[in-house]
This record gives structure tokens, C-alpha cells and sequence, in this order.
């Protein structure tokens, strides 16, 4: 068990079975717990509560009363910061953008992460270690000679440059999560197929691609949120052209309009809700996902 | 690993005995049971090497390559357009004059620092409570770990309100409504401060990254070697540090890999709240390399900054998972 053993198929399974059964602590222990544990739930939730009050609260609450709910509170700020956020289009650009990458990762990851766990010895060993280096190697090391490889080919402020970068960074990743996935798979399907008459191609649409379901959710899961959120690149490929993506939009929003609180949280709140609401509806997944990613 | 599933069914269709084979090669894991491998036999129920050729594609170019130049560009006076010329270890000779590299190095370290200390801490005391019998757990859960999914940018711009000067609003407002107002700071603005002040925004949204993994780590300790040490005598301090412990060293190893490696290249959050200021005072070594290309035009001395923190990176990898993985026991 280490951070370099990959998931296994049983691991996304509800955990718990037996093992780590809570333990009882005494009722007054318990209720103690209870209100320590939501002291700090309290507090952690200050920046939160101050988010949403803000965007609900005209510039007078704002300079007379920051810290009170708003009385009355007003929704006028939404409307305001979703068009001078640009954020429908920048909405767009992102799940364009986050989907496009997420389908090849899919394919590509899983196609070679079924030769490089099938191929075990030799160049399949050879390529699967070389693609963990990328796990390893920070991306600031070739940001700009791909900058410039992304410029050469026109693909600044465009979707494809994005997509091509994030299949690209995330591959070693998505990688590793399915070879080792793959590895703990029984190979009796495939070759059943094969002997069948399936040729390689239809062995691993029809019959390995659907066992992969689980880990397909975790690579989904860690892959998008990571794209969705990113910052760094996309500022640089798309920053002032009409692709931009969610943050992207919202830093230059809140350059522009920094003195005004209520309409920058508005703005703010408007572009965390949609993460949040996948959040919230998939939130077992999502965390187990997290939980397990990267677990042996 | 657990090879179980392997060796139960790998070798089942061949003709080889399974196992005859596996102690030899040059220790790949999986696969099993093959007779004798070369780079380029075809085993019909091995897939062809054309369904890794897309992926290894796009690998190369987006990873490979630019990182190879990028180590060449290191050594030269690049300046992103024209021609070039190698320079040897100029750059790096100017990188241990330049002050605010310096500085940026030691930020980047302190920060680190900082961030897996405290984010550990607090994580695995959350996980902990967590992980009692409290009725609000799956609740505090939600809580706590949905910062983690909201973009570093839109967090560092909701704690630059926080972190607002202004006697009455964000953290300040707070502290003097506490009556605690002679512990109001310029917190981002004063440049002792700012660097810890980014620590705690990055701690407040990832130290919920940090229990989900802990918390897994707990749900795999057996109930039944809490009630062997309870029965032997052991208190609850001793059942966490005897017991508890030992058992959470996978999640920890996760843990601080993931912290340190984030904290390490952070970006995002610096940029965003401070951008760096004032002055100097919490400069990175990503907004440093990043300033140095596509501020100031110097690519290749940026690229030798991003070998540094290429370095930093691995070194620190290597070390941990050296040290981390010889004190993990299993359940």
C-alpha cells in the first residue's frame, strides 16, 4: 500500500465492510464532539457566509453594515454580474473545453493503459515508466517551449490548444489509474472474446472498456475537477480572446470591477455554483473519488 | 501490492505452467507467467502495440518534448523570439545573485512548509472527529471537503475580502466584534504577514482534501485491534498512537506527497491574492518564473527557474516516498 499502488477494483466499492466499524463513545463524549465539531464548521464556514451575504447587499449595506445579514436582501447583483462577467459564454468555453479533454483522456488513457498493463515486460514496462516521469515532472518545465509549439500552430485562444494541452498533462495520470486497474482485472474475458472470433479492437470496446466503469468514474471525476478549476495555462492560452473559461473570466472580472464587493461576489458566487451543485448531488462519489485516487 | 487476482487467473489459458517464468524479467508486475519475453514478440493475446501509439502521440508532445527543450532552454539567453545562444550556467549564476529568486525560493520552502504541516494537522484532526459517531458527520463531511472543488482563483479572491484591511469588514470586522480589535492586521499588506496569510487560505481550502484521505485510512483500521487494546488496558491516547497510527502511514505518505507537491508549485493562489507583494514578500518560484517569461521576456532564464523547481520537486518526491513507505505497516 503506498501512494504508487494504483486503485484496485474493489476499491470503489462502498468501503467499510466490517472493518473500522465506528467506535461508541460515551453519550456526554459524543454530544462534546458534536459541538466542538460544529464550532469549527462555524468558523470554516465564515468565508462562505460572507460570500453570499455580500452578494446580496447593495453598496450602502456594504459600507455601513458588512459583517450583518442583508436586510433586505437584494438579487439585483446576479443579473448584473452574470452579463458583465460574461459567464454564459465563459460557462461554454469551460464544459466545452473540460468535456472535449475528458473524452480523450477516456480513450487514450484506456486504450494504452490496456496495452501497458497487458505488455508488462520490455517496451511495455519500458513506456509505462515512462510515463509515471510525467506524474513526477512539474509542467512548468516545459510550459514554454509548449507555449511556443501552441503558438507556432495557431492554437493560442482557440479549444483545441486547450484540449490537446490537458489530454496531454493528464495522460501520465489517467494512465496510471487504469494500468493498475487492468493489471488486478482477470484476463479470462478478453481472451474468451479473442478465441471467439473478436479481434483486438472488438475485445476492448465490448468487453474490457465496460468492466472499467469504476475507475472510468474516478478518472472522470479527478480529471474534470482539475480542468474545470485550472488557471494557470488557460490565462496564458486564452487570456483576452472570446474562449476564455471560468476563472480565467472571473479574474479578469474582478480586475475590472475590484471595489465593487456586491456585484464581484455575485459574480463569484454565480461561477462556484455549478461545481458546487455537482458537487453536492455527486458528493459520495466525488469524495471517494479523492479518497481513494491515488490509494493502494 | 496485493497480487491476488493475478495469479489466479493470468496463466490459466497457456500452455506454460504459470509461475515458471514470473522470478525472472525485469521485475514488471502483472502479466504473469510467460515463458520468455523479447522487446517485440507478439503474444496473440497481448493487444498490439497500435493501441498505446495515440497516447504515447500526445505524451510526446505535450510533455516530452517541451520538457526536454525546456531543460536546453535552461542554458541559454533566450528571450521567446529570434535566435539564441547556449550561455552554460550563466543563469543560474544570476539566479544565486538575483535576489528575489532567492527570496522566492525561500518563500516556496516556507510556504510548503507551513501548508503540509498545518493542513495535515487540521485534516487528520477533522477526519478524526469525523469519524466518531457523531450524528453530523456525513454532514460536516460536505463541509468541510467542498472547498476542495472550487477553483484556487475564486478562493483567493474570497479571502482577499477576508483579508481586507478595513477595521469593519472580513477578518478584521470579526476580530473586533470578538473584542479582540488590537489583533487586527493589514494581513496580505504587511509583509511579514502576507506569505502566512496565503498559507491559511490554501490550508482552509485543502485541509478537507487532506481528511477524506485520512478519513479512508481510518475506515481500513479494524474495530476488532481497537477492542484488543481497550481490553488490554490501552487508553485513547494509546490506541491512537499504537493502533491508529501506525495503520494511517499509507494516508499519511498520500498526504504529504499531494500537500507538498502542491505547495511547492503553487501559482494560482499567490497570484491571485497577492500577486507576489508587496514587494517581494510572497514570491514563489512559479510567479517568479512565471514573471521572468511573460513580464520581463527572459525565457531561458525562466526556464532555468523551472529546472529548479523541477528539481525541488522530484528530490522531494524520491526522499518522502523513500522514508515515508519503510514505516508502512498493514492491518
Amino acid at each position: 500500500m503506498s501512494a504508487a499502488t494504483p486503485v484496485r477494483p474493489g476499491a470503489s466499492e462502498p468501503s467499510a465492510r466490517g472493518a473500522g466499524r465506528r467506535r461508541r463513545l460515551p453519550r456526554s463524549g459524543r454530544y462534546l464532539l458534536e459541538l466542538v465539531m460544529a464550532a469549527a464548521a462555524v468558523a470554516f464556514l465564515f468565508p462562505v457566509y460572507a460570500l453570499v451575504s455580500m452578494a446580496m447587499k447593495d453598496p450602502r449595506q456594504i459600507a455601513e453594515s458588512p459583517l450583518a445579514p442583508p436586510a433586505p436582501p437584494t438579487l439585483a447583483n446576479f443579473g448584473d454580474a452574470w452579463s458583465s462577467a460574461s459567464l454564459g459564454p465563459a460557462l461554454v468555453n469551460s464544459t466545452v473545453i473540460t468535456v472535449a479533454s475528458l473524452l480523450l483522456l477516456i480513450v487514450l488513457g484506456s486504450t494504452g493503459a490496456y496495452y501497458l498493463a497487458r505488455r508488462a515486460r520490455g517496451l511495455g514496462y519500458g513506456l509505462y515508466v515512462l510515463f509515471l516521469l510525467g506524474i513526477v515532472l512539474p509542467f512548468q518545465l516545459g510550459m514554454i517551449p509548449l507555449y511556443k509549439l501552441v503558438d507556432s500552430l495557431g492554437w493560442l485562444g482557440t479549444y483545441q490548444g486547450m484540449v490537446l494541452f490537458y489530454t496531454g498533462i493528464q495522460l501520465p495520470f489517467t494512465v496510471f489509474l487504469y494500468t493498475g486497474f487492468i493489471r488486478a482485472l482477470p484476463q479470462d474475458y478478453a481472451q474468451a472474446a479473442l478465441i471467439d472470433g473478436c479481434d483486438h479492437r472488438q475485445a476492448f470496446t465490448r468487453v474490457v472498456f465496460p468492466l472499467l466503469r469504476p475507475i472510468t468514474g474516478t478518472v472522470i471525476i479527478l480529471n474534470a475537477v482539475f480542468i474545470w478549476n485550472d488557471f494557470f495555462t488557460p490565462l496564458l492560452y486564452l487570456g483576452g480572446s472570446d474562449k476564455e473559461t471560468v476563472p480565467v473570466g472571473i479574474f479578469s472580472f474582478v480586475g475590472q470591477y475590484v471595489s465593487d464587493y456586491g456585484l464581484v461576489f455575485a459574480g463569484l458566487v454565480l461561477a462556484a455554483l455549478p461545481v458546487l451543485l455537482v458537487f453536492l448531488l455527486l458528493q459520495r462519489y466525488v469524495i471517494k473519488g479523492f479518497a481513494g485516487g491515488l490509494k493502494g | 501490492m496485493n497480487s491476488a487476482p493475478r495469479t489466479a487467473t493470468s496463466g490459466a489459458p497457456r500452455a506454460t505452467p504459470p509461475g515458471s517464468a514470473s522470478a525472472k524479467g525485469p521485475g514488471g508486475p502483472g502479466g504473469g507467467g510467460r515463458a520468455r519475453w523479447s522487446p517485440f514478440r507478439t503474444d496473440p493475446a497481448v493487444p498490439p502495440w497500435i493501441f498505446v501509439v495515440p497516447a504515447l502521440a500526445v505524451y510526446a508532445v505535450v510533455v516530452l518534448y517541451p520538457s526536454v527543450a525546456g531543460v536546453v532552454y535552461a542554458f541559454t539567453d533566450w528571450s521567446g523570439v529570434g535566435s539564441f545562444s547556449f550561455v552554460g550556467v550563466d543563469n543560474f549564476r544570476t539566479l544565486l545573485d538575483d535576489r528575489r529568486a532567492l527570496e522566492s525560493v525561500g518563500n516556496t520552502l516556507l510556504l510548503t512548509v507551513a501548508v503540509v504541516v498545518v493542513q495535515n494537522g487540521i485534516g487528520l484532526l477533522l477526519a478524526l472527529g469525523v469519524h466518531a459517531n457523531i450524528r453530523s458527520r456525513a454532514l460536516l463531511r460536505v463541509i468541510f471537503f467542498a472547498p476542495a472543488v472550487v477553483s484556487p482563483v475564486m478562493v483567493a479572491f474570497l479571502w482577499k475580502y477576508v483579508y481586507n484591511p478595513e477595521g469593519g469588514a472580513g477578518l478584521n470586522g470579526v476580530l473586533g466584534a470578538l473584542g479582540l480589535g488590537g489583533l487586527r492586521q493589514d494581513w496580505l499588506g504587511d509583509p511579514s504577514l502576507a506569505l502566512w496569510s496565503v498559507a491559511a487560505m490554501v490550508i482552509w481550502q485543502y485541509a478537507g482534501y487532506s481528511m477524506v484521505i485520512f478519513l479512508a485510512g481510518l475506515q481500513g483500521v479494524p474495530a476488532e485491534l481497537h477492542e484488543a487494546a481497550t481490553i488490554d488496558g490501552a487508553g485513547a491516547w494509546q490506541r491512537f498512537r499504537y493502533v491508529t497510527w501506525p495503520l494511517l502511514a499509507p494516508a499519511l505518505t498520500i498526504n504529504l506527497m499531494l500537500s507538498t507537491i502542491g505547495g511547492l508549485k503553487l501559482f494560482d493562489q499567490v497570484y491571485a491574492a497577492t500577486n507576489g507583494g508587496p514587494g517581494t514578500a510572497s514570491e514563489t518560484l512559479s510567479t517568479v518564473l512565471y514573471k521572468e517569461a511573460f513580464v520581463y521576456g527572459k525565457f531561458g532564464y525562466s526556464t532555468a527557474v523551472a529546472l529548479v523547481l523541477a528539481l525541488f520537486v522530484a528530490a522531494v518526491s524520491l526522499v518522502q516516498l523513500r522514508y515515508l513507505r519503510a514505516r508502512e505497516v498493514t492491518a
